[in-house]
């Protein structure tokens, strides 16, 4: 009997997958839960709070970055913005959103919003700030403007940095998501929070997808990165760590 | 008759009906932003999950670290164990701590076990990140002074490359223990009696929010006022933006 | 017929009595909990049993604002019977609380009969009667070697409330009269409720009522959204604090098809402990939760939820004022 208490833990990741890919019975009463439909509009809704949140996010901390980068003023409140933002716990923005605004996707999206900026700006300034002075030089000697300057070159050498900021927002983003079942909004976090009609496995199930979707968001951002750095960067970097 | 009075007697006007309506009714009634009074009379609600907090968080941080300082020590003469490392603890990391308690949930239950497991976990990535990171920013030439000096590698790790990491170090503390603080509220789903649980069972009362999230972000910037002294004199010509990046 | 009109005679005083004293007690100040000093409260007071002493019971609870106020109640009780008593307050759901009993974590706890029947044993139906229910019930505790104690005097069920206003507007006095109008309406509630046969489910399945949108938010938010304008209905409670502070705000469509089912608190325990007790354990709890009806645990509920008390320090306070304790 041994190795079934052993494996007694696979037994309920076995009924989370199993709860996944099958449609079952709720815990009380006859309702259906679960199954692929169900967990993939979830999924679907999941994420797309999280990409209205990470686009919000970034359409406000990329510009404001950017800039403040460029001209390397600023560097107090970019870096103590990032640290406060680590500060922020997400159950208690939620809350404050909740109690203070209201509920909803407006306001959730807004809360999450908050999230996500501190990353992204505090990584865009040191990015930006951070560029060889050189290559700025040498774009300056050519006649470039500014605004030239700023995307023919310092963004394009920056882009590791900055979209390490937004890796981190995005994961952060994800996460928190899941909270949003408390404040009007059906996400994965259904699954965790209502333990009472999913039951262990259901919990499990969301706990599961959550961390895959995670990842994917992650690795998904990752390559973006790469598919964003400079060949040049590439070569730059693999010749340094050989 | 007598028989009827005696079944009403226990109800007869004993239990008070208060006065809730109105601008007369109490602060906290009409849900105002902030209800001062009720904060002084009440704040010894939060003193046992204050305490479980900062209790939490320190054990949490110091696991992490001593993990983390064992990891870089295997990792440090066998580079190429870093990447492995790194790429385990990160995975772990990128996975949102409300999934990782509740993946825990057949294995550990609910608890405190689960939330030191999560917590610990968490902040072993970041420092384990900085010690190597440390490490390797040490200046080649000090290495060679120190093999001149006749050091074997261990000498050389204890003596030289490690105070030189040292402000790194504890750049990847700071940022471990202000995450640690936020990440401990959510402890509450694992039924840990942290500031979480206030918060969480209130959510909707405004002066709940704001002194249960105000104590969170207090601590954290106790916490990380702390730390940043300690890295200030122990590195005093640290510029402020390398130790920025998450 | 003489005793007909006897009886009306009594009844008329009874009400007079009611109202002089429930006018006094609505004008009264805030600051004064001290009501009914008269020797009526002596004959409540529970007596502390030395046979009970080192007797030691664990009072469990589920987690929200009406368990932790029925526990207090019943553990302060306990104690002030001689038991020796420890809390475990915070269970979580019907399942984890059930589970500690049959674990021996707790000794019992309080559940409302329509979660015992419907979460726990999985039945279909609930009956409406408060005994019936009751015996229901202790059928299906007995063979586990589980017991409960007599129900009190309040039940507590889902409803779905309005404000006022909007009820008005629709001209609906029950749920059936939504029949057609909601597919206009925004209901909130619990993220559980999606799935439950009595909550959406049941509104969708038996009513046929299709609603314009659903919205989880925690139960903590319930009158929030109503308030705020931005649910059109929401799934509360019949005990609900709200609904007695404030009367003519809320509206609960009456629930014609009966989906809500009605759930009086049992205390449930198992039978070990009962006998090795004494009688003193059964007798408190029947005997101190004999003041609760209706109205008084939507005061208890409101001293919480809306004055923002304590919990423990409410229990302590109705004892006192009912007498229970001193």
């Amino acid at each position: 009997m041994s190795h079934v208490i052993h494996l007694g833990f696979l037994g309920t990741f076995g009924d989370a997958f199993d709860f996944i890919l099958h449609q079952q019975k709720a815990r009380i009463g006859d309702n259906l839960v679960g199954g692929p439909d169900k967990s993939l509009s979830l999924v679907g809704e999941h994420l797309k709070v999280t990409f209205l949140s990470l686009g919000v996010a970034a359409a406000v901390a990329l510009p404001v970055g950017i800039i403040l980068g460029h001209v390397r003023r600023g560097e107090t409140f970019a870096i103590a913005l990032g640290n406060a933002g680590r500060a922020v716990p997400e159950l208690a923005l939620i809350a404050f959103v909740a109690a203070y605004i209201g509920v909803g996707l407006a306001n959730v999206t807004f809360a999450f919003a908050i999230l996500g900026i501190p990353p992204i700006l505090t990584n865009t300034y040191v990015g930006m700030s951070q560029v060889d002075r050189n290559a700025v030089q040498a774009a300056r000697g050519m006649g470039m403007t500014n605004l030239q300057s700023i995307f023919r070159v310092e963004l394009p050498l920056a882009v590791p940095t900055i979209m390490a900021g937004v890796r981190t927002a995005g994961v952060n983003i994800i996460a928190t998501v899941a909270l949003a079942s408390l404040a009007g909004l059906s996400t994965l976090g259904d699954y965790i929070i209502n333990r009472n009609v999913y039951g262990d496995q259901g919990v499990v199930a969301g706990a599961i997808l959550i961390a895959l979707l995670a990842l994917a968001l992650d690795f998904g951002l990752a390559g973006l990165q790469w598919a964003l750095t400079p060949r040049g960067l590439k070569l730059a970097r693999a010749g340094a760590s050989a | 008759m007598t028989a009827l009075i005696a079944q009403l007697a226990p109800v007869l006007g004993q239990v008070e009906i208060h006065n809730r309506t109105g601008p007369n009714a109490p602060c906290q009634a009409q849900n105002k932003a902030f209800c001062f009074d009720w904060a002084v009379d009440n704040f010894d609600r939060y003193t046992t999950p204050l305490l479980n907090h900062v209790l939490i968080v320190l054990v949490c941080v110091a696991i992490g670290f001593a993990a983390a300082f064992g990891m870089a020590l295997i990792s440090h003469g066998r580079r190429w164990l870093i990447p492995t490392f790194t790429g385990t603890t990160g995975v772990l990391y990128t996975i949102p701590s409300l999934a990782f308690i509740f993946l825990l949930l057949p294995i550990t239950g609910l608890g405190t076990t689960t939330a030191i497991i999560v917590l610990s976990v968490y902040t072993l990535q970041i420092i384990y990140r900085n010690i190597v990171a440390g490490l390797a920013n040490v200046p080649p030439e000090s290495k060679d002074a120190g093999r001149g000096m006749g050091m074997t590698d261990r000498q050389l790790l204890w003596r030289v490359e490690l105070p030189l990491a040292l402000p790194e170090i504890i750049a990847g503390l700071r940022i471990a223990t202000v995450s640690t603080v936020a990440i401990a509220s959510l402890m509450v789903f694992a039924n840990v009696n942290t500031l979480g649980e206030p918060l969480y069972q209130q959510i909707s009362f405004k002066t709940n929010v704001v002194i249960a999230g105000g104590l969170m972000i207090l601590m954290a910037i106790a916490f990380d006022a702390l730390l940043l002294l300690a890295q200030r004199l122990l590195a005093p010509w640290r510029r402020p933006s390398m130790e920025a990046l998450a | 017929m003489r005793s007909d009109s006897r009886k009306r005679a009594a009844f008329a005083l009874i009400a007079a009595l009611v109202l002089a004293l429930g006018v006094a007690a609505c004008g009264g100040d805030d600051d004064d909990n001290d009501t009914g000093t008269s020797g009526d409260n002596s004959a409540n007071l529970i007596k502390e049993n030395a046979d009970n002493n080192g007797i030691q019971l664990t009072v469990g609870s589920k987690n929200f604002t009406e368990e932790y106020i029925l526990g207090n109640i019943y553990a302060q009780a306990l104690q002030a019977a001689g038991y020796d008593v420890k809390t475990n307050l915070n269970l979580g759901s019907e399942v984890i609380a059930y589970k500690a009993i049959q674990d021996g974590e707790i000794s019992g706890y309080p559940e409302y009969t329509s979660t015992l029947l419907q979460s726990i044993f999985s039945k279909d139906t609930v009956p409406a009667d408060a005994q019936e229910a009751y015996q229901q019930a202790q059928a299906e505790l007995e063979p586990k070697g589980e017991t409960a104690f007599s129900p009190t005097p309040f039940a507590d069920a889902n409803a779905l409330g309005m404000l006022k206003t909007k009820a008005d507007e629709l001209g609906a006095t029950t749920i059936s009269d939504l029949q057609g109008k909601s597919q206009d309406l925004n209901l909130y509630g619990s993220p559980e409720c999606r799935e439950r046969a009595d909550c959406l489910v049941g509104l969708e399945d038996t009513y046929g009522l299709q609603f314009k949108s659903f919205n989880p938010v925690d139960i903590g938010l319930r009158y929030t959204v109503l308030d705020k304008g931005q649910a059109d209905a929401s799934i509360v409670f019949t005990s609900d604090a709200q609904l007695g502070a404030n009367p003519d705000k809320y509206v609960l469509l009456e629930d014609d098809k009966g989906i809500f089912p009605s759930g009086n608190v049992i205390w449930v325990t198992d039978q070990s402990t009962v006998d090795e007790a004494g009688p003193d354990y059964q007798g408190t709890i029947e005997k101190v939760q004999e003041g609760l009806t209706l109205p008084v645990m939507q005061e208890l509920n409101a001293r919480v939820d809306i004055d923002k008390e304590d919990p423990a320090d409410v229990a302590t306070q109705y004892l006192k004022e009912t007498g229970y304790i001193q």
